[in-house]
């Protein structure tokens, strides 16, 4: 997603970026469509009750254990 | 209903589901314009009263919804028969090693779905689960100690390495390697015969009988075909098409064997498929996992009820445990997390750190004795002071 629709997003539920849900920045699904850290990326689930749904990730580096 | 309509129910702010269902049941009925703005005016007024209100105590909700049901459930079904003779753990301990997220549940299995090529084929999809099945070298000849000669012998049995598709050469180079890599056991020498399908190992220590016997223990259970994690493997035939049920599981290694489907296949392993497939993939997982395990008992819970306890356990792009070393722990407050377990330690923690309860959340103001923020609680509202005549 580019800049100002994350600006949007973070307006519409009126959060800041860190309150999204996360994603490492090595999760398969990242690596396959090139995300890098600070991104956000949008989901299209198939879900059960809506039949379709989109969700936002932020990507963030895995931290060290 | 014509185009235009058609159009203006794409672009309503209604999940898509409810925009499908709108647009099937409305094809082919003569409708005016004014009938259906009443009838969009109807299926929002719906929609808003089926959504949850503001400030509703959803995970309060989930947990009952999930907990009660649950006290239904058998409390041992350790090994619960389930397809094809392989035993897979079901009823409560399942539920508990999916929201204890476990590196690893107690009875790994796969359902392996094959390419089109494969699997209405009986033979073919055997060949695929020969690819799969982890076969130590004792299944494709005969192991001999040869005392006198302080050496162990195996004979190649040709016809059974021709029917498993694995030639004489592939078997002597993954035998010594596999024992050296995997069974860490290094102090032998090897020597073959490709025309005779015999190999000898020869220990380096040729005095110790029980070197011997050691060695010939490793030659018998090395695994030559196969992947190591997968014990055992049933072929079934399911509607038609051939699937193949494991016991065990590896997910990547499965994936790169030649006629598997990698879209279909699944492992009831959540770590691994967060792992390989990624965090949305685990989410899945787990919603699927967990309403199979419920649904199988015979309880029916609301999706959104799971997906909700999947959503969190995902949230932060690891799958994460519902309990002291995952969500419960990392709460921000420290009561909170007190009132959870180990109430002592926290609270010994958190003086020594210096840390600042902000009072925040709903536990932490039920202990203080304060309203909660949930409910009417979150609204603050401020009276006016009325003139009152009295």
């Amino acid at each position: 997603m580019d800049e100002e629709e994350v600006a949007d997003l973070l307006a519409t539920y009126h959060i800041s970026l860190e309150q999204l849900p996360k994603v490492y920045h090595d999760d398969p699904a990242v690596r396959a469509i090139g995300g890098d850290v600070g991104n956000v990326i949008r989901i299209t689930r198939d879900s059960r009750t809506a039949g379709r749904a989109e969700a936002y990730r932020l990507v963030m580096k895995r931290p060290k254990k | 209903m014509n185009n235009d309509m058609e159009q203006r129910i794409d672009t309503l702010d209604l999940p898509y589901r409810t925009r499908e269902d709108l647009k099937t049941s409305l094809t082919g009925r003569d409708i005016t314009d004014e009938e259906f703005d009443r009838i969009l005016d109807m299926v929002f007024s719906e929609y808003e009263k089926s959504r949850i209100e503001p400030c509703e105590a959803v995970g309060v909700v989930a947990a009952q919804s999930i907990g009660e049901p649950g006290t239904q459930m058998t409390m041992r079904t350790f090994h619960y028969a389930g397809v094809a003779e392989i035993n897979v753990t079901l009823g409560l301990p399942r539920l508990i090693e999916i929201m204890d997220a476990r590196r690893e549940p107690s009875t790994p299995t796969m359902a392996v779905y094959l390419l089109d090529d494969w699997t209405f084929n009986r033979d073919r999809a055997r060949e695929v689960s020969w690819q799969i099945e982890a076969a130590p070298l004792h299944e494709f000849g005969d192991i001999t100690i040869d005392m006198e000669n302080m050496q162990v012998l195996v004979l190649l049995n040709k016809s059974v390495c021709d029917r498993r598709k694995i030639t004489v050469d592939e078997i002597f180079e993954a035998a010594p390697r596999k024992i050296r890599e995997k069974r860490h056991f290094r102090d032998f020498d090897v020597e073959g015969d490709p025309k005779k399908a015999t190999i000898t190992f020869i220990p380096k220590n040729r005095e110790s009988y029980q070197n011997l016997f050691q060695l010939a223990e490793h030659v018998r259970n090395v695994i030559v075909q196969g992947i190591d994690d997968i014990e055992r493997v049933v072929v079934r035939k399911e509607g038609g098409e051939y699937i193949l049920y494991t016991e065990g599981s590896n997910l990547k290694d499965v994936f790169e064997v030649e006629g598997v489907d990698t879209a279909r296949t699944r492992s009831n392993n959540i770590s691994e498929i967060a792992d390989v497939l990624g965090i949305e993939a685990g989410r899945n997982a787990i919603i699927h996992e967990a309403l199979s395990t419920l649904n199988e008992q015979g309880i029916g819970v609301d999706v959104r009820h799971i997906m909700l306890v999947a959503d969190m356990m995902c949230m932060d792009g690891e799958v994460k445990q519902i309990g002291r070393h995952g969500i419960a722990g990392e709460k921000e407050s420290v009561l909170s997390r007190a009132a959870f377990e180990v109430t002592v330690n926290h609270l010994l923690d958190a003086a020594i750190a210096n840390e600042v309860d902000e009072l925040n959340g709903v536990t932490e103001n039920v202990i203080v004795g304060q309203p909660i923020q949930l409910g009417t609680g979150d609204v603050k509202l401020i009276a006016k002071p009325v003139n009152l005549k009295i």
